[in-house]
């Protein structure tokens, strides 16, 4: 155990209001329509493919998504497993190398969710090292909070730890998300001979270091990790900044626009909310914690007991976990789907019960071009959360048919390791 | 009864805000294709003869209405509005004989990723609605000054057409308000 002052550099954009990724001229140059996002100018949609188009194309082809808004950190250190354990409750002593978990930062006391994040257990890296992505929404937010936390835990007698925004000269780290059933294909064709990373063996939730070839003559080694927020099988690529753009191209290129196409955001919000993925800022808050969120699942067992919990907000999210029938303190209001007849009920929207009595509030919706129905996301009162229960949603002054309905919408397709039925 | 579908958000000209370079340049093509496009019975009374009896204004919401038969004149959505919102896949129509007054939501188009509401034009008297875009309301993008109009209303107040742009002003709006 010692002791050394370590400060997180911050994540910066030149402009706070327009930021720009690494692959900003690129999307203007394939004719993006952009809009503001996270503190960054981002592509929404790209003059080649409509929106529903572009979402259509995922589920049947391949899209890569500049991702490079989200903030990715290292932490680092002897103290970095237990660091991120107190301010999560995701389980990292399980958690292999290379390997990553979907978990939540927690606020202290109330466990209401400061912000989603993936992290991952870096494969090959020093015995603590983890890669955190976060939200481009909750930069500064983040940072304050992994901040305090941070100088909080150096007060006290704790192994240390080490925050590192992922970037070079001064530039983030671009993130690209390869999304769809031919990624596999597209990416295993870009790597370099002396790549021995079999995309075949290569779960959803793993990461590995990757060589592509690029077509200066270059191999350029990546971080990968298999899945991302489509539901669709893919990769998302963490790459140096001077080397964003010259990868984006070449999967562009080699794979051919008969398979690969950019998205924007207009087509990852649907393809995530067909695939039941909650987008924070709008189906999670800071008063909202996992349980209500039906984001239980993130929390293992051996994190659920007394001497395993020691996360932020425990005290409250840990009772949530079992209903007030069975003694616990359970929830008063959850996360559903909702399948929406007539009119798409977006964010916002009220639900109703069948006396017109408000029972909750819709977070996200759209109409979903995989399914031709209307889905959508809402917080509705505990009792009424059960899949095919009849409720409202008030659209333009008018009631309109909602069922409760089970999320995914639509079937996820990660390439999973096949369990065989012993 | 007025504004039955009230309440809702986003005008057409609030959900096209923002960065949209190409889309002027497009419109104009499309829009000069869609004249030249338009049914055989039209063009007699479109350009020369007499221009009043072919009267077709915008709105800076982007609505268009066409008041060549004022008991019954049509409203829609200009190409620019059809072109900059996506595919449409719902389209909420209002009901015949509502009553609206100038400004009033009297419908909605929803694409994938935004829900707009359409105001009239002018104030009067709904008096028929393009039902078939209950069923396809991808007409919308594929002809939205034509097949894809939205309702029929009786003009009650034929001055409120007067403040609204003919189509050569409305072309300089669209194109301003890209360049902002």
């Amino acid at each position: 155990m010692y002791f050394q002052r370590s400060t997180p550099n911050l994540p910066t954009s030149k402009d706070p209001t327009t930021g720009r990724t690494a692959l900003y001229d690129l999307h203007l140059q394939h004719g993006a329509k952009m809009v503001p996002f996270g503190g960054y100018s981002m592509p929404v949609s790209y003059d080649d493919l409509s929106v529903g188009e572009s979402h259509a194309w995922t589920r049947e082809k391949a899209s890569v998504f500049d991702v490079g808004h989200m903030v990715q950190y290292h932490v680092e250190g002897p103290g970095a497993e237990a660091f991120l354990e107190s301010l999560t409750p995701a389980g990292l002593k399980d958690l292999a190398p290379g390997s990553s978990t979907l978990s939540a930062l927690l606020h202290p006391v109330t466990g209401g969710i400061v912000d989603d994040c993936v992290i991952t257990r870096v494969e090959n890296g020093p015995k603590h090292l983890f890669y955190v992505v976060l939200n481009a929404g909750c930069r500064d937010k983040d940072y304050k909070f992994l901040s305090a936390a941070l100088e909080k835990w150096e007060h006290t007698m704790n192994p240390v730890v080490q925050l590192h925004h992922l970037q070079a000269n001064g530039e983030p780290y671009g993130l690209i998300a390869l999304q769809g059933p031919m990624s596999a294909e597209i990416l295993a064709s870009a790597l370099a001979s002396s790549c021995k990373v079999d995309v075949t063996k290569w779960y959803f939730g793993n990461s590995k270091h990757i060589t592509v070839n690029l077509p200066s003559g270059e191999s350029l080694p990546i971080v990968a990790a298999r899945g991302g927020y489509t539901g669709e099988d893919g990769f998302e690529l963490s790459i140096h900044p001077s080397q964003t753009v010259a990868v984006t191209e070449m999967l562009l290129e080699s794979a051919g626009k008969e398979k690969l196409r950019l998205a924007g955001l207009g087509a990852r919000d649907s393809l995530r909310l067909e695939a039941g993925m909650c987008l924070y800022g709008h189906d999670l808050d800071d008063t909202t914690t996992p349980v209500e969120a039906g984001l239980g699942w993130i929390i293992p067992k051996h994190r659920r007991t007394k001497e395993g919990s020691g996360f932020n907000g425990a005290e409250t999210v840990i009772p949530q976990l079992t209903p007030t029938s069975k003694g616990g303190a359970g929830v008063q209001r959850r996360r559903v789907g909702l399948t929406v007849e007539g009119a798409p009920a977006r964010e916002g929207v009220q639900v109703v019960d069948e006396q017109g009595e408000e029972v909750g509030r819709v977070t996200s919706g759209c109409p979903s071009p995989t399914m031709k129905k209307n889905i959508a996301m809402a917080y509705v009162s505990n009792g009424l959360h059960k899949a095919g229960t009849e409720l409202g949603v008030v659209v333009r002054g008018r009631r309109r048919r909602a069922v409760v309905t089970k999320m995914p919408f639509v079937p996820s397709k990660y390439f999973k390791l096949a369990v065989s039925p012993a | 009864m007025s504004a039955a579908i009230g309440q809702s958000g986003a005008s057409l000209a609030k959900a096209l805000q923002g960065p949209a370079k190409s889309l002027a340049r497009c419109s104009r093509n499309q829009y000069l294709r869609l004249r030249a496009q338009r049914p055989a019975f039209t063009p007699a009374r479109s350009f020369t003869a007499s221009s009043r009896s072919f009267e077709k204004r915008y709105t800076e919401d982007h609505e268009w209405i066409d008041t060549s038969n004022p008991e019954s004149a049509t409203i829609g959505i200009s190409t620019y509005a059809a072109k900059a919102l996506g595919d449409v896949v719902y389209v909420e129509l209002p009901q015949t004989d509502m009553e609206v007054n100038k400004g009033d939501a009297i419908g909605a188009v929803e694409s994938v990723k935004s829900a707009s509401d359409i105001m009239t034009p002018v104030s009067g008297v709904v008096t028929e609605v393009n039902s078939a875009l209950e069923e396809k309301p991808g007409t919308i993008n594929k002809s939205p000054e034509g097949d894809g109009w939205l309702a029929r209303i009786k003009v009650t107040n034929p001055g409120e057409v007067d403040g609204l742009m003919d189509a050569e002003a409305y072309q300089k709006f669209t194109e301003e308000s890209s360049e902002k």
